[in-house]
Order: C-alpha cells, then sequence, then structure tokens
C-alpha cells in the first residue's frame, strides 16, 4: 500500500493541473461541445486580441509580477544581510511567522483600509499636517499603476520568503563565511553578499518562481487593491468565465493560455535576469571593494523590514476597529462610537460560514497529510530520498497560474456532467495544500535522528509501531504546524473555491472578496477578521498543543 | 552452535566495491572488538546485523543467532540489542515507559511495573520510573539505555561506538556495567570502536578493519 502512496500523491497533485490545462486548451482554440461549439478555431484568439483593455491588462500581469517579487525580494536580502544572526533579526522571525498565515485577501483588505484616502494613514495626518478635512480626492487604491496591488503582495511576500530564506541560511554555514568576510575588513552586507546570498539564492530560487507566478496571476488581491478599467488580465479571465454567454468563455480560455504563456515568458526574463545578475555580482566581488559604511542600509532594511509587519498588523487591527465601529466621522483616528450592530448582523453567516470553510479545510488537510506522511514514510523505508526532479514536482502545481488551468478543470467537470460542489472543491484545495504540507514537514521530518528507529526495532517494535509510538509524538510539533500551514493554505484560496464550487460553495474568503465591490466597510471589516482567525486558531493551537502535551518532556522543546 | 553469534562470510558493498569481510563466531559471554578508523564502514557492519543496512549499500553472507539465520528477518524479529554513544531515550517518554516500550507484551500491568522498578534499583536509579530522561544526568541515562535494551530479552548484544561520549570516569564505569551484564547474561557482544581503552577493557578478540577502499 505504501508502495502506490508516492503515485498516487502525484496524481492528486498534477492531475487537476494537467486536466485544468487540458480544458483551457480544448476551448481556447474554438472547442466546447457542450455549447455546440466545435474547433479548432482561432476566434477565440481573435476576439481576445480584439478587446480593447488587452495590451493594458497583460502589462499590469508583467508589471505587478516583477516589481512585487523583486521588491520583495530585495527587501528579503537587504533585511538578512543587514541582520541575519542578530537578535533583531529574530525578532522580525518571531513578528513576520505569524504573518505568512494571514489570508491574501485579508491582509489586502488591512491595507486598503490604512492607505485609502479616508484610511487609518491619512486620519492620523490630518488635519494636522495634511490640512484635509474631508478625505483627500486621490485614487490611491485600485490606481491605474497597480501600485497599491503591488504593495499588497510585498507584504504577504516578505514573510513568506523571507521564511524560506531563514530555512536556507541554517544549511548555508553563513556565520563562518561571514566572519571570514569581516576578518578581511568586508562590511556586514557587503560580506553577506558576497558570501552567502548565492548560496541562498539556489536554495530560495523556486519559492521566487512560486511568487512570481502568483504575483502575475492572483486574483483575490487584484479584486480588492488593483484597477478595474481595465482590470488585470487573471481579473477578466474570471469575469469571462462567469459570463452567461456561453461563447465568452472561449475568449476566457484564450486569454487563460496568453496568461500561462506570459508566466512562463517572465520566468525565463528572470532566469536570464539571474545570469545577468551573477554576472555583474562576480564583477562586484571581483573590485574587492569593503562596503564599510553600512550603518544607512542597515537603519533602511529594518525600516522596510518593519513596514511590512505594521502594514499586515495595523491593517488587521483596522478590520477589528471598522466591524465595531458605528459613526465614524474624517478625521478622527478612532469611530466616534463603539457598537455590536456589524457582529450581530454578520455574525451568524460569518459563523455558518466558519464551518464550511473548516470542513474543506480539515478534509483537504486530513487528505495531504494521509499522502505527505505516506510518501516519507516510504522514502524513510526504502531509504530513497526526493530526488531534485520531484522537488520540481512539488512546485509545480504553484508555478502553474491559477487561473490558467482552474477554468478548464471547471470547464472539464461540467462537460462530463461531474457535479460542481464542495468534493471538487476540496481535491481542488488538495492540489495546493499538499505542495506546502510537503515541504512544512519533509524537513524536520528527515532531519530526525533515524537511530531512534533502529533502536526501537532492535527492541521489537515492527515498522508501524515504530511510526505511530515513536516518530509521530516525536515529531507531533512539526507535524501540527504543517497541518496549520495546510488549513492556512487552504482558507486562504479563493479561485478554486469559485470556479471550481461553481458559485455553489461559499467559504470565508469568497465571502470576504464578494464584498469588496460592495464598499461595507463593517461587513468586510467582519469577514477578513473571521479569515485571519480561521488561519490563525490553528497556528496557535499547533505551538500551544505540544507545549501543553510535553510540558514534562523538556528535550522536545526548543 | 548455541548461545552465539556466528557471522559466516560477511561481506559489505557499496558501489560494488567491498567495504568490509568478516567472519567471525563470538561465543556468549565473549566480545569481539572491531576497531578502525571513522570512515570505514564499522557502523555499517552493525546495520547489516540488526536488518537496517542503507540502500546504497548491499550485503551478502549469513548472519546466524544462536544457530538460526536471521540474515533475512525483520529487524523486529532478530532479538539484537544496540547501544548508540547517544542514549536514544525516546525524549516523549517517560523513564519507566522507555523501559515497557521493549518488554514483551503480556502480564498485567503491576507486574509489569513491578519488573520495571527491580530493573531500575538494579542499576541504583529506584524510584526513577516517572522522571523526564532529559533530567537525568549522562551515567544514568546510559544505565536506561542498557536496561531497556536488556528487559527485551536480546541473545546478542551490539555497541557503537557506545561510551565514546561519556567522560573518563563514568566511562570505565558503565563499560564495566556493560561486560558484566553480558557475561552475566551470557550475551555475545561485538562492539566497535576507534578506541584502544575500550577494545582493552573487553579483553577480547580485536579485528582491526582496514579501509579496504585505499587498496
Amino acid at each position: 500500500m505504501l508502495r502506490f502512496l508516492p503515485a498516487l500523491t502525484l496524481l492528486a497533485m498534477l492531475g487537476p493541473v494537467v486536466a485544468g490545462l487540458w480544458g483551457t486548451l480544448l476551448p481556447a482554440f474554438g472547442h466546447l461541445p457542450s455549447a455546440g461549439l466545435h474547433g479548432p478555431s482561432l476566434d477565440p484568439f481573435r476576439n481576445l486580441f480584439a478587446w480593447g483593455g488587452l495590451a493594458d491588462a497583460a502589462r499590469l500581469s508583467l508589471t505587478t509580477g516583477l516589481v512585487a517579487t523583486a521588491l520583495s525580494l530585495g527587501i528579503v536580502a537587504l533585511i538578512s544581510a543587514s541582520w541575519s544572526g542578530t537578535k533583531a533579526f529574530r525578532v522580525l522571525e518571531r513578528l513576520l511567522s505569524p504573518l505568512l498565515s494571514v489570508p491574501h485577501a485579508a491582509a489586502a483588505f488591512g491595507l486598503a483600509f490604512l492607505i485609502a484616502p479616508s484610511g487609518w494613514v491619512a486620519r492620523l495626518l490630518s488635519p494636522a499636517l495634511t490640512g484635509w478635512e474631508r478625505p483627500p480626492d486621490f485614487l490611491i487604491l485600485q490606481d491605474p499603476l497597480g501600485l497599491a496591488m503591488i504593495a499588497g503582495l510585498v507584504v504577504k511576500e516578505v514573510p513568506f520568503l523571507l521564511l524560506m530564506t531563514i530555512a536556507a541560511i541554517g544549511q548555508a554555514q553563513p556565520r563562518r563565511s561571514l566572519l571570514v568576510a569581516q576578518s578581511l575588513g568586508y562590511g556586514r552586507v557587503t560580506g553577506w553578499l558576497k558570501t552567502v546570498f548565492p548560496r541562498v539564492y539556489s536554495q530560495i530560487r523556486l519559492p521566487v518562481y512560486v511568487v512570481i507566478a502568483y504575483s502575475m496571476s492572483v486574483v483575490d488581491v487584484a479584486l480588492i487593491l488593483g484597477p478595474t478599467t481595465p482590470p488585470t488580465l487573471s481579473v477578466q479571465i474570471v469575469k469571462w468565465m462567469s459570463d452567461p454567454d456561453l461563447s465568452m468563455r472561449l475568449t476566457g480560455a484564450a486569454a487563460a493560455i496568453l496568461q500561462l504563456a506570459l508566466v512562463i515568458g517572465v520566468l525565463f526574463f528572470w532566469w536570464l535576469g539571474e545570469r545577468f545578475v551573477a554576472h555583474f555580482g562576480s564583477l562586484w566581488i571581483m573590485s574587492g571593494r569593503r562596503g564599510q559604511d553600512d550603518t544607512p542600509i542597515r537603519m533602511f532594511s529594518l525600516g522596510l523590514g518593519s513596514i511590512c509587519a505594521l502594514a499586515v498588523f495595523l491593517g488587521i487591527a483596522s478590520l477589528l476597529v471598522w466591524s465595531l465601529a458605528a459613526f465614524w466621522s474624517f478625521p478622527n483616528v478612532l469611530p466616534d462610537e463603539f457598537t455590536w450592530r456589524t457582529w450581530s448582523k454578520h455574525g451568524p453567516d460569518a459563523f455558518a460560514t466558519f464551518g464550511e470553510t473548516f470542513l474543506i479545510a480539515g478534509i483537504a488537510v486530513l487528505l495531504a497529510l494521509i499522502l505527505v506522511l505516506g510518501c516519507l514514510e516510504a522514502e524513510h523505508r526504502s531509504g530513497r530520498p526526493l530526488s531534485r526532479r520531484g522537488l520540481w514536482m512539488l512546485y509545480l502545481p504553484l508555478l502553474v497560474p491559477q487561473t490558467a488551468f482552474l477554468p478548464g478543470l471547471q470547464t472539464l467537470l461540467l462537460s462530463i456532467g461531474a457535479d460542481v460542489g464542495r468534493i471538487p472543491v476540496i481535491f481542488a484545495h488538495l492540489v495546493f495544500v499538499l505542495p506546502y504540507v510537503f515541504l512544512s514537514l519533509g524537513d524536520p521530518w528527515r532531519a530526525w535522528d533515524a537511530r531512534n528507529a533502529i533502536v526501537a526495532g532492535a527492541l521489537g517494535a515492527r515498522p508501524w509501531a515504530i511510526f505511530w509510538r515513536v516518530r509521530v509524538p516525536m515529531l507531533l510539533r512539526p507535524i501540527l504546524i504543517a497541518t496549520a500551514v495546510g488549513i492556512a493554505v487552504s482558507v486562504g484560496q479563493y479561485l478554486p473555491t469559485l470556479l471550481v464550487g461553481g458559485g455553489r460553495v461559499s467559504t470565508l474568503t469568497t465571502e470576504a472578496v464578494a464584498l469588496a465591490s460592495g464598499g461595507d466597510r463593517r461587513a468586510v471589516g467582519v469577514y477578513g477578521l473571521a479569515q485571519t482567525l480561521a488561519a490563525l486558531v490553528p497556528f496557535t493551537l499547533a505551538i500551544v498543543v505540544p507545549a501543553v502535551l510535553w510540558r514534562n518532556r523538556r528535550n522536545l522543546h526548543e | 552452535m548455541n548461545k552465539s553469534l556466528n557471522l559466516q562470510e560477511v561481506c559489505i558493498l557499496r558501489d560494488g566495491a567491498p567495504l568490509i569481510e568478516v567472519d567471525h563466531t563470538i561465543h556468549a559471554g565473549e566480545v569481539l572488538s572491531v576497531m578502525g578508523p571513522s570512515g570505514v564502514g564499522k557502523s555499517t557492519l552493525l546495520s547489516f546485523i540488526t536488518g537496517t543496512l542503507p540502500s546504497a549499500f548491499k550485503g551478502m553472507g549469513r548472519v546466524l543467532l544462536d544457530g538460526s539465520d536471521i540474515t533475512q528477518k525483520p529487524p523486529h524479529a532478530r532479538h539484537v540489542g544496540i547501544l548508540f554513544q547517544d542514549d536514544l531515550l525516546f525524549p516523549h517518554m517517560s523513564v519507566g515507559a522507555n523501559l515497557a516500550f521493549g518488554m514483551h507484551p503480556g502480564g498485567s500491568k503491576s507486574e509489569k511495573r513491578a519488573k520495571i522498578d527491580a530493573s531500575l534499583r538494579d542499576v541504583g536509579l529506584e524510584g526513577f520510573a516517572d522522571r523526564d530522561p532529559a533530567t537525568l544526568s549522562g551515567g544514568q541515562k546510559a544505565r536506561v539505555a542498557l536496561m531497556r535494551m536488556l528487559l527485551s530479552n536480546p541473545r546478542a548484544l551490539l555497541l557503537d561506538e557506545a561510551f565514546s561520549r561519556l567522560d573518563a570516569d563514568l566511562r570505565a564505569q558503565v563499560r564495566d556495567l556493560v561486560f558484566r551484564t553480558a557475561r552475566e547474561r551470557e550475551l555475545p557482544v561485538l562492539m566497535v570502536t576507534h578506541d584502544a581503552e575500550d577494545a582493552k577493557a573487553a579483553g577480547g578478540e580485536i579485528i582491526e578493519l582496514k579501509d579496504l577502499r585505499a587498496c
């Protein structure tokens, strides 16, 4: 049984991606039998290129993806170069790691509440510094350049890349390299960038690619913070896919293929950029510049990191305040009056949606855990670790833009007459939950001292007894953390729920994003906060439960 | 051929090249010391005997325990006890639960408990059953690990650098305890070590492994 789990895991992860791409490709070339259309034809692409907004939409996809990734990576590299190994860095790590689980949509809403013309930042500065008595008439959110959207992506991708970097730093043994560099007269930042960063980057390369693909094709953040006329390409794809006119699906499918091509093109462009940076980096190293006066850079990077953390923390606080606000006049920093009215109005619905959200997340994560633990145990027993190609396979569902295969998956499910609804949604979530659970659990699982298994076996324990009685209890903490990661991933999913659920399955995320266009900030506050809690509570439990369970077992605490 | 550990033409290969070759019989209560520089594959020999040889290696030859061939048996059915340089007490179990882990199923709870208490008394750790292993000293942990292994009624004993983490005083003490117990229980002992002191204290035959890769 165990032997088949790796294959089954691959099927669960890549099956929907491949099927979805196929389901996108056919209608993109005019083949949609359920609508009475038979291909092949190039009409969908002709219609796509006839759409006036295409150039802007495609440009937005490119710029948001590239700029958000480059900024996030730059900030992470500067922070790590300036502070890794110091106390400030550990504080920052502690602050940022819970942010990782905050759903993108909740963070985006929070940011919107901060930077909007009538947001907290403007209120804090008004009227003393700005002289504004009324909210200014600026287009800050949904600006045509996508700057707000880029900011929304950066505050979420910085924690992700930073935690990936921290994991990579652990393997790179930076302390000695930095010590040598510093003894040769290099400044801390320059020394780190020249000696440690190249090794670290090769480890976080795939996560960086994930950030590129994600930022280029994200839908929920774009709906909340992105421009509207035209929207980003991915938002437009979803619009076309939800059009009652079935023929619009063909245009949507063609656009999805274009989106996929754009992502592949940008990934290739980035790959060329890596060569370029490597070339100039080695020239920089050869130059022997020591970069000793790096205090301004270190302060600057600390400032950037703090802004990212604060943006999310204050954003969540503003969700809370809005959900409790009665009348709130500008430019008051706090509401004129607090009330439970919004909670009593939306609370019961939100609570019911909480149940549906956790049902989907719970089953998807349970399936993911069974598959991942099975794969890791099979790996342990056969002694053959995951190859480099296997690692690429794990990242593949995260590299293919969601808008490229999910519309096709929906079309395919409809055309074979399968029911859309909860069960397909769970399997769609599994596609994204599986890689993250695997990546989260893989390293601690493999780091476990296998001599424990030898001793237990010599004491007469069978393989499954070793698994349940020794390995799982010893690794309870990472297992629960991986569970929490999986739940956070599932809770945050927007597009799979929307498209594969056929509009009939609603989770906290789909409800929250649906409120985006309505402009009811108080309701958004309730749903955004519920969404954040749904992702954060499992994390808290993952830390508290082992601490309580093993309170008398000192060696299980770090 | 009763009460012995018999390695018949055991040869361990890595990538098709021989790493170690041993052909030897260890009788009850005797200690065979296998010495050699690190990296020569001493521990690999032990993993062949416990049935946990990593897949990068290939083992040939036979291992007979008390006359019966265990080469093809799964690790849990071999009745071969092993001690490493680290105590490897399971950190999530109490001292008592660690001891109970290796005991054969069956018997009432109170019988089990009495046996655990008695064996702790034997090694001077009376009343330690409910303690967290992390709170024990190095020597105490080593004694619990030895007792846990003995309670599983092994028919042979393997020592993988078992004393190298202990400081000099403690080392002699624990070593004497292990060898004395093995003699009392008539267990054949196979010890791999890089320390000549250990080998001398064992008093048995010594095999020096050479680096076959150098040939």
